[in-house]
């Protein structure tokens, strides 16, 4: 789990983040969203480290990320994946290189250990057998799950993920979405993901913070988005007309059901 | 404002040296990237090296051969110039001066373009000190790998300047040999290295910084590439200035 508390950041005068307490539980997948400037990568940034907080905490289940040394916090960030919004793959090394990277730096594999476990990174993202091609030869959706794959070679505990639909066609954010709900699942691994794909929301949000000017202004899962009457939720999530018929509709089904 | 921006830079310049300076995670990762830089460093400038090197040995020899003239000089004075100038000033200021513009420059849009592309953030969640992994292998491959190519210059000016007045017929054989063979001091072989080892230092270690600081996009990217060749041709030469005070 990963907690926050009274977290603020300020760049000069701007103050990005205003006060976020807040939990992010472990083996489900945590949402944030907002629009534009809300202060979504700001957060995750803090939450990985990235960035210092003007004041506040980030708790690691009890480990304070910011009061212990910097060799402390690598050895917590070994047990963290990310995955980039623009992938962060290396452009000069193989698709099999970049997975096997974290593994060639910290650990004490054997070379044949080491591909079995990219194998098995690959299959875990259904990319089996692309190991030698490079990052620009493959596309796009495809690069996203050689990120995840990287993110999750060293069997993190927690795994943050920034736009990760961003630049995807639908159909391939659904399937990158899946991927991501089921490894956080099946790994039960404490998921942050940064986005604003309404389909990502309404698929796998079990765990959904809206932020407005840097304020947490809900928390909730993708049940609530639908039942609650919260205005700045409503006008964020079901932003469209179209959007706010289909609310009104499966509300109506609901409703019908019960 | 601009003591400001110095101080801050040197600073943030001796933090990141700082940073760099830590005991590896891993050394055959470091030592495979130590490795692949001696050959982006070595391999990749000797030719350039070689270039500029016979023609500054050829002109230096040209020139003072022009200044002797009919004077009471003897011209054996030749060789034993060309080879006091290659190895206390040309070779190792000149050379690195290049480097810095060759290798400093790709450095520095390495790593920035590093930084742009999140790679160097990518690292930084991995639990990898970017600073260290980055930075030292580059330095150490530099100091390695650049006093060799300042011996190489050296070796190849002193070719020239015989090139360049001996086959024409300026001075014999005999004579450009006696002059490399007079007045040899073996401190100022001594000062070469040192100076190559340091410019090597300021010229990489600079441009680093330079990349590792970039921010923005390509406009940035450029600038902090031109800003690593600036910075460490003016380092370089204030060194080169202080090495001179210091050791003779």
């Amino acid at each position: 789990m990963i907690r926050t508390v009274d977290l603020f950041k300020s760049f000069g005068e701007n103050e990005v983040l205003k006060g976020i307490t807040t939990e992010f539980y472990a083996g489900k997948p945590n949402l944030i969203i907002g629009s534009s400037g809300a202060g979504k990568t700001v957060l995750l940034k803090l939450l990985v480290g990235l960035f210092k907080p003007t004041s506040g905490q980030v708790f690691y289940d009890d480990t304070d990320l910011f009061a212990i040394g910097d060799e402390a916090l690598r050895e917590v960030r070994m047990k963290v994946g990310m995955l980039f919004q623009g992938n962060a793959l290396f452009d000069s090394m193989t698709v099999g290189e970049n997975i096997r990277f974290p593994m060639d730096m910290f650990t004490k594999k054997s070379t044949a250990e080491k591909n079995k476990r990219v194998d098995e990174c690959l299959e875990m993202v259904n990319m089996e057998g692309i190991n030698d091609r490079f990052p620009s030869e493959v596309s796009g959706g495809m690069q996203k799950r050689v990120g995840i794959a990287r993110a999750m070679v060293l069997k993190p505990k927690y795994l943050f993920c920034d736009e990760p639909n961003s630049g995807l066609d639908p159909k391939t954010s659904i399937l990158i979405d899946e991927l991501i709900y089921d490894l956080t699942h099946e790994n039960k691994i404490t998921t942050v993901i940064n986005t604003h794909d309404m389909n990502s929301v309404m698929g796998i949000g079990e765990n959904i913070v809206l932020l407005k000017d840097g304020h947490l202004v809900w928390q909730g899962n993708k049940h609530e988005v639908l039942e609650s009457d919260k205005e700045v939720l409503q006008d964020f999530i079901f932003a469209s007309p179209f959007l706010r018929r289909l609310r009104e509709d499966a509300l109506k089904q609901r409703h019908a059901n019960d | 404002m601009v003591i400001d921006k110095f101080f801050f830079n040197l600073g943030s310049y001796v933090n990141l040296l700082r940073s760099s300076l830590t005991r590896p995670e891993k050394f055959s990762m470091y030592y495979k990237e130590t490795v692949r830089q001696m050959d982006a460093i070595g391999v990749g400038s000797v030719f350039i090296v070689l270039l500029i090197s016979i023609f500054i040995g050829m002109v230096t020899a040209v020139q003072f051969a022009d200044q002797l003239g009919d004077s009471f000089v003897p011209s054996y004075y030749i060789g034993y110039i060309v080879r006091d100038i290659t190895i206390i000033e040309m070779a190792p200021t000149i050379t690195c001066l290049v480097l810095a513009g060759k290798v400093g420059s790709n450095m520095a849009a390495e790593i920035g373009g590093m930084r742009q592309k999140e790679h160097i953030d990518a690292m930084e969640i991995m639990g990898v000190n970017t600073a260290a992994y980055l930075i030292l292998p580059k330095i150490i491959a530099a100091v390695v790998v650049i006093p060799m190519l300042v011996a190489i210059s050296a070796f190849v000016s002193i070719i020239g300047g015989y090139l360049s007045t001996v086959i024409p017929g300026t001075i014999s054989h005999t004579e450009y040999v006696l002059g490399l063979r007079t007045f040899f001091v073996p401190r100022y072989v001594f000062m070469m290295f040192v100076k190559a080892a340091v410019f090597a230092f300021l010229l990489t270690s600079i441009s680093c910084y330079m990349g590792y600081n970039a921010k923005g996009g390509s406009i940035e990217l450029g600038e902090a590439s031109t800003n690593a060749v600036v910075m460490s041709d003016v380092f370089i030469l204030v060194f080169d200035f202080l090495i001179a005070l210091i050791l003779t």
